[in-house]
C-alpha cells in the first residue's frame, strides 16, 4: 500500500473504501487552456488506423464483424485479445471483450433466444448444445419475465404502450466504481465484502438477507475472476496501481468485467476522469511520465471505449440506432466545497476527438456549470462545434442531489458512483395514452381494448375540462400498470442475471433508484393546448373510433418560451411523477422519471396515431424533452427556455434536450462560434436546465451523407441524438431522414 | 409608452453584433435593394404593434444568455424609420444596463430637422452601430437600391465625427459590387473613418428569393451564384486596406 500511495494526501479513503474523500484531497484544479495537449503517437495513429481499418470492414459485412457461437461470456472464457496480433506492443491499455477486437460475445443470460436471433441476423448459428442449455437446464431473466407477466402486460407490451422494456437483454445502468480496482487493489475490496458478508443476516435469516447473502458471494467469486481476468493478460491486480499506467489499466479491467459479463442497453464508464489525473500528475511530477506519454495512455484506454459492442436484434437497432453502448464517460463539475474539479485530464479526454477524430464512444459528458474555468468552457465549445460529440449537464441541478462524485449512467442519468444503482425502466407513450383515454381504452392502431373500458369521449369536438378528467384517469391505470411490469422485470434480473461483477465494486449497502420515464412529452402538451385555445374536431372511423383530428385556429406551443403551453407542460410532468410515487417500487427503490427518448421516438411515433397537435399518425416524436418539430418559432433560445422550465427535481433520472444549430446560425468565425456556444450554455444551464446535446452542421451535409455515406470524410461523421452520440451513417434511413427533418436552428 | 411596428423577433441573433444578440426586425423600409432577404419587411403599414416595455420584457428573458458581451440588436426593415420608438427602447435599455446596437442601411438620415436632433439624442443611447454600405458608386446604389447614397455616407461621416464605434457590411454580389475598383474606393472611403471597429463581407446568397415570389415580386438576381470563398477573402482584404 505504502509504496502504491505514496505522495497521497490522506483521509478517510485509506481507512475506508471512499474514492470520493481520495479525489476531493489529492486532485489538482487546472485553469490553464488547452496548450499543454500533445499530439498522437505513432502508435495511436498505428492502433486507430487498424480500429477504423475494422469499423470499415464491419460496416461492409452488414454491421458485423464477428459473432461468437460456441463460448458463453465470462471474465475468463478467452484468452488474450488484441488490437492486431502483430501490434499488440503498440497497445499501453490492454484488454478485450473477447479473443478477437469488434467480435461480439455469447451473452445468454438475459434472453437466449435474444442471443440466438442475434447470431442469425448476421449469418451465425449458436452451438446447438448451448441452445438447449439455456433452454431446457438453465432459465434465462427473458422467459422468468415471460412466466410472471400478467396478460394485460403482455397486451400493454404488444401494443407498444410501454416500449423498451429491459426484458430480453441486461438492464445495464449499472455503474461499477471501476475506480476501486485502481485505489484499493483486488484483495483490499475481497477482504471488505468478506466482512459484509459477515454482517449479512445473522440470527435474523428473512429473505432480503438471504439473497443479499448469495449475491456478495457472487461478488467475492467475480472480484476473484476479475483478478483471472488481469492474469491472463499478464497483470496481477490484487494489489493497487503503482502508477498511472498501471491505474488506467487497472481501471479499464474492472470495466471489462462489466462488459463481458452485461449486456445492458447503457454500460457507463463514469466520473474517471479528474479521478486519473492525480495518478498522471503524480507520475508528472516524479518526472517519470511525459504529457506525450500521458496523452497516449489516455488515447488508448479511449480506444478500448471505441470498441465495445453487443449482439443485437434487429427490433433492438430500431429503439437504439447505431449500435450505442453508452460508455459514458463524465468530465468537469464543481466540488461541494465550491472548487470546480476540472483537471487537465479532462482536457486530455477531449483532446482524443482531435488526435482521433470524432467518435461516438466513449459518451463524453461535461458536467457543466458556469462557474467553471473559462479556458475549459472554451476548449469545449470549440471541440462541440468542430466535432458535435460532447453532450451538457447541469453540475449546478445535480450536485445538491446527488453530490460532487456521481456519475452518468445512462445517456443522462446521475448516479453516486459505488452508492447507488438504477434499476432502468424504459417509457411510457403518454401520446398514446391520451388518445386511449379519448377511446375509451381502445388502441386505434391495433383495434383492440388494451386499456380499461372507460367512457370514450362522444361529443364532436373536444372539450379540455373532460379530456384532462379522462386522461388523467388513464394515466392512473397506465402508471400503475407500468410500474408493476418494472417491478417485475427487475425481480426476475436480480435473479436470473445479477450484476456480479459492477456490484463487487459498489457499496454493500446500495440506495437503489427506479427510473420510470415518458415518450411523446411534447405533442401531448402542444395537443392539449390545442384541445385548450384551439378548436379540435374529432374524426371517426366506421366504428366510432377517434383516429384523427381536424383544429383550427391558432393555439401555443411548447418551445416558444410561452407560459401557456410551457405551464401545461409542467403539469404535465408533475402530474406523472406524483402517480408513480403513489406504488410500491421494487427493492424500496425511490422512484424518478426522464423524459428521454434515445432514438425510440421514431418506435414509438410508429405505434401512435394522430394526435390533435398536427402530428400525423405513424410519424416520429419529437425526442426527449424537444419541443415538437416546427413549434419551435422565436428562435433557439426561447426553446430552450421552454425546457429549462421543467424542474429536475420531478425528473431526476434527466429531461434530454437535442439541439441542432448550422454552423453560419452560431457566428461568422470559429472564434465567434465557440464563445456563442459556451454563453448559450451558460445562460440555460444557469436557469435551471438539465441537459444539452449539442450538434453543429448543416441539413445539407446530413443530406449528402446520408447519400453518400462511402465517402470518407463522413466514416466518422458524429452526430448527437437524443442522450447519445451516433455515427450518422450507422442509422437506420428512417432515423436519418427523422433527423434531417427536424428544423436545425438556422437563421439567414 | 410608444409603440413600434415589428415584423418579428429573434431570441439568438448570433450574427448581429458582438456576443448573443436579442434581435428586434422592424417593419418598414424605403430601400428595394435586388438582392435583400427580408422583402417581408418593406411594407410600412403592416407589422404587429408592440411597446418599448413590452419588448424590453421580451428580451429580458434572454439575458442569462449575453455574457458581457451580447444584448440587443434592433434590424429590420430599416430601423431609422421609427426614431421615436427606437430612442425611447434604447433609453429604456440602458436604464437597465443593456447594450444596445442598431443595424441600419442609413437610408432615412440627413442633418436636417427634426430628424438630425432625434437622430443624435439615439445615438446617446446606442452602443454600435453597423452600418451598411450597399453600393460606393451613387448611380450604381441607385440602381441598386432605387435609393440614393450620398445621405447614407454621410451618416458614415456623421457617426465618425462623433466618435460612435461602427462595424460596417458590405454584401458581395457577383457583377454587382464584386468589382475590384468599387471594393477599392468603398476601402478609400471606409479608411476616412476613425470610428470603424470591423469591417465585414458577406457573401450574396439568394435563401431570400422565395419571399419575392410569396410577394409578388419579380426577383431580378435568379442564376446569380454566391460569390467564392477565395472572392470573398480578397474583397475582405481590399475593404481592410490590406490587399
Amino acid at each position: 500500500m505504502k509504496n502504491a500511495w505514496r505522495n497521497f494526501k490522506g483521509g478517510v479513503w485509506t481507512e475506508d473504501i471512499n474514492v470520493r474523500d481520495f479525489i476531493q484531497n489529492n486532485y489538482t484544479p487546472y485553469n490553464g487552456n488547452e496548450d499543454f495537449l500533445e499530439g498522437p503517437t505513432e502508435a495511436t495513429d498505428k492502433l486507430w488506423g487498424r480500429l477504423q481499418e475494422l469499423q470499415r470492414q464491419e460496416r461492409a459485412k452488414g454491421g458485423v464483424l464477428e459473432c461468437e457461437t460456441e463460448i458463453v461470456s465470462t471474465l475468463t472464457s478467452y484468452g488474450p485479445g488484441y488490437i492486431d496480433e502483430s501490434m499488440k506492443d503498440l497497445e499501453q491499455i490492454v484488454g478485450l471483450q473477447t479473443d478477437k477486437p469488434l467480435k461480439r460475445a455469447f451473452m445468454p443470460y438475459g434472453g437466449i433466444n435474444m442471443a440466438v436471433k442475434a447470431a442469425k441476423t448476421y449469418g451465425y448459428t449458436v452451438n446447438e448444445d448451448l441452445q438447449r442449455v439455456f433452454t431446457d437446464y438453465h432459465k434465462t431473466h427473458n422467459q422468468a419475465v415471460f412466466d410472471a407477466y400478467t396478460p394485460e402486460m403482455k397486451k400493454a407490451r404488444h401494443s407498444h404502450i410501454i416500449t423498451g422494456l429491459p426484458d430480453t437483454y441486461g438492464r445495464g445502468r449499472i455503474v461499477g466504481d471501476y475506480r476501486r480496482v485502481a485505489l484499493y487493489g483486488i484483495d483490499l475490496l475481497i477482504k471488505h465484502k468478506e466482512t459484509d458478508l459477515q454482517n449479512c443476516g445473522g440470527r435474523n435469516m428473512i429473505d432480503k438477507f438471504i439473497r443479499l447473502r448469495e449475491e456478495i458471494a457472487e461478488q467475492i467469486r467475480a472480484l476473484k475472476n476479475m483478478k483471472e481476468m488481469a492474469q491472463i493478460y499478464g497483470f496481477d491486480i490484487s494489489l493497487p496501481a503503482q502508477n498511472a499506467k498501471e491505474a488506467i489499466q487497472w481501471l479499464y479491467f474492472g470495466y471489462l468485467a462489466a462488459i463481458k459479463t452485461q449486456n445492458g442497453a447503457a454500460m457507463s464508464v463514469g466520473r474517471i476522469s479528474t479521478f486519473l489525473d492525480i495518478y498522471i500528475q503524480r507520475d508528472l511530477d516524479e518526472g517519470t511520465l511525459t504529457e506525450r506519454q500521458a496523452q497516449e495512455l489516455i488515447d488508448h484506454l479511449v480506444l478500448k471505449f471505441r470498441m465495445v459492442k453487443f449482439a443485437r436484434i434487429p427490433s433492438y437497432n430500431e429503439l437504439f440506432s447505431g449500435d450505442p453502448v453508452w460508455a459514458t464517460l463524465e468530465m468537469a463539475g464543481v466540488g461541494t466545497d465550491g472548487r470546480h474539479m476540472v483537471t487537465k485530464n479532462d482536457f486530455r479526454f477531449l483532446h482524443t476527438l482531435e488526435n482521433m477524430g470524432p467518435s461516438p464512444e466513449p459518451n463524453l459528458t461535461v458536467l457543466y456549470c458556469s462557474k467553471l474555468p473559462e479556458n475549459f468552457k472554451k476548449y469545449a465549445a470549440k471541440i462541440s462545434v468542430n466535432t458535435s460529440s460532447i453532450q451538457y449537464e447541469n453540475d449546478g441541478v445535480m450536485r445538491p442531489i446527488w453530490g460532487d462524485d456521481y456519475s452518468i449512467c445512462c445517456c443522462v442519468s446521475a448516479t453516486q458512483t459505488g452508492k447507488e444503482i438504477q434499476f432502468f425502466g424504459a417509457r411510457a407513450n403518454l401520446a398514446k395514452c391520451l388518445l386511449y383515454a379519448l377511446n375509451g381504452g381502445v388502441d386505434s392502431k391495433i383495434k383492440d381494448q388494451v386499456g380499461p373500458e372507460y367512457a370514450p369521449v362522444t361529443s364532436e369536438y373536444l372539450d379540455y375540462d373532460e379530456v384532462i378528467e379522462k386522461f388523467d384517469a388513464m394515466m392512473d391505470w397506465l402508471v400503475e400498470l407500468y410500474v408493476n411490469t418494472l417491478n417485475l422485470i427487475h425481480y426476475m434480473h436480480d435473479k436470473y442475471y445479477y450484476e456480479a461483477a459492477e456490484m463487487a465494486l459498489i457499496d454493500t449497502d446500495v440506495r437503489r433508484t427506479f427510473a420510470t420515464g415518458i415518450a411523446g412529452f411534447s405533442h401531448v402538451v402542444d395537443s392539449l393546448c390545442a384541445i385548450k385555445y384551439a378548436k379540435v374536431k374529432t374524426i371517426r372511423d366506421e366504428n366510432g373510433l377517434i383516429i384523427d383530428f381536424d383544429t383550427k385556429g391558432d393555439f401555443p406551443r411548447y418551445g416558444n418560451d410561452d407560459e401557456r403551453a410551457d405551464d401545461i407542460a409542467v403539469w404535465l410532468l408533475k402530474t406523472f411523477m406524483n402517480k408513480v410515487r403513489k406504488h410500491h417500487t421494487y427493492r424500496e427503490s425511490e422512484p424518478t422519471t426522464s423524459i428521454l427518448t434515445i432514438t425510440s421516438n421514431v418506435v414509438y411515433g410508429k405505434a401512435t396515431g394522430a394526435l390533435p397537435d398536427g402530428r400525423k399518425a405513424f410519424a416520429p416524436f419529437a425526442p426527449g424533452a424537444n419541443p415538437a418539430y416546427g413549434a419551435e418559432k422565436n428562435g433557439l433560445l426561447a426553446s430552450l427556455n421552454s425546457v429549462a422550465k421543467l424542474p429536475y427535481e420531478y425528473a431526476l433520472d434527466g429531461i434530454s434536450n437535442t439541439q441542432t444549430i448550422s454552423p453560419d446560425a452560431l457566428g461568422h468565425s470559429d472564434e465567434e462560434r465557440k464563445n456563442n456556444l459556451w454563453h448559450i450554455l451558460d445562460g440555460y444551464f444557469d436557469k435551471g436546465a438539465h441537459h444539452l446535446n449539442v450538434n453543429v452542421f448543416g441539413v445539407d451535409k446530413l443530406k449528402d451523407a446520408m447519400e453518400h455515406p462511402e465517402k470518407p470524410e463522413y466514416a466518422n461523421f458524429t452526430i448527437r441524438v437524443s442522450g447519445y452520440a451516433v455515427k450518422f451513417i450507422d442509422l437506420t434511413r428512417e432515423q436519418q431522414l427523422d433527423v434531417i427533418a427536424r428544423n436545425a436552428h438556422e437563421r439567414m | 409608452m410608444l409603440k413600434g411596428k415589428i415584423h418579428s423577433t429573434e431570441t439568438f441573433g448570433s450574427v448581429d453584433g458582438p456576443g448573443i444578440r436579442f434581435v428586434i426586425f422592424m417593419q418598414g423600409c424605403a430601400m428595394r435593394c435586388r438582392y435583400c432577404h427580408n422583402a417581408d419587411t418593406w411594407a410600412l403599414a403592416s407589422g404587429e404593434e408592440k411597446t418599448t416595455g413590452e419588448l424590453i420584457k421580451t428580451a429580458n428573458r434572454y439575458r442569462a444568455y449575453w455574457g458581457a458581451d451580447g444584448g440587443i440588436t434592433v434590424s429590420g426593415g430599416e430601423p431609422l424609420l421609427q426614431l421615436d420608438f427606437l430612442t425611447e427602447l434604447f433609453k429604456k435599455a440602458k436604464a437597465e444596463g443593456i447594450n444596445t446596437c442598431i443595424d441600419t442601411a442609413g437610408q432615412p438620415f440627413e442633418r436636417k430637422e427634426p430628424f438630425f436632433t432625434k437622430f443624435k439624442e439615439l445615438m446617446e443611447y446606442t452602443d454600435l452601430v453597423i452600418a451598411d454600405i450597399k453600393h460606393i458608386d451613387p448611380d450604381e446604389h441607385i440602381k441598386l437600391t432605387k435609393c440614393k447614397n450620398d445621405n447614407i455616407l454621410d451618416m458614415l461621416k456623421f457617426l465618425s465625427e462623433i466618435n460612435k464605434p461602427v462595424w460596417i457590411r458590405h454584401v458581395l454580389v457577383e457583377g454587382i459590387t464584386d468589382k475590384d475598383e468599387y471594393l477599392i474606393k468603398t476601402a478609400e472611403f471606409i479608411k476616412r473613418l476613425n470610428n470603424v471597429k470591423k469591417i465585414e463581407v458577406l457573401p450574396y446568397h439568394s435563401l431570400g428569393a422565395y419571399k419575392w415570389k410569396e410577394l409578388g415580386f419579380t426577383y431580378t438576381l435568379d442564376g446569380i451564384n454566391p460569390p467564392s470563398e477565395e472572392r470573398i477573402k480578397k474583397a475582405q482584404k481590399i475593404l481592410e486596406g490590406k490587399a
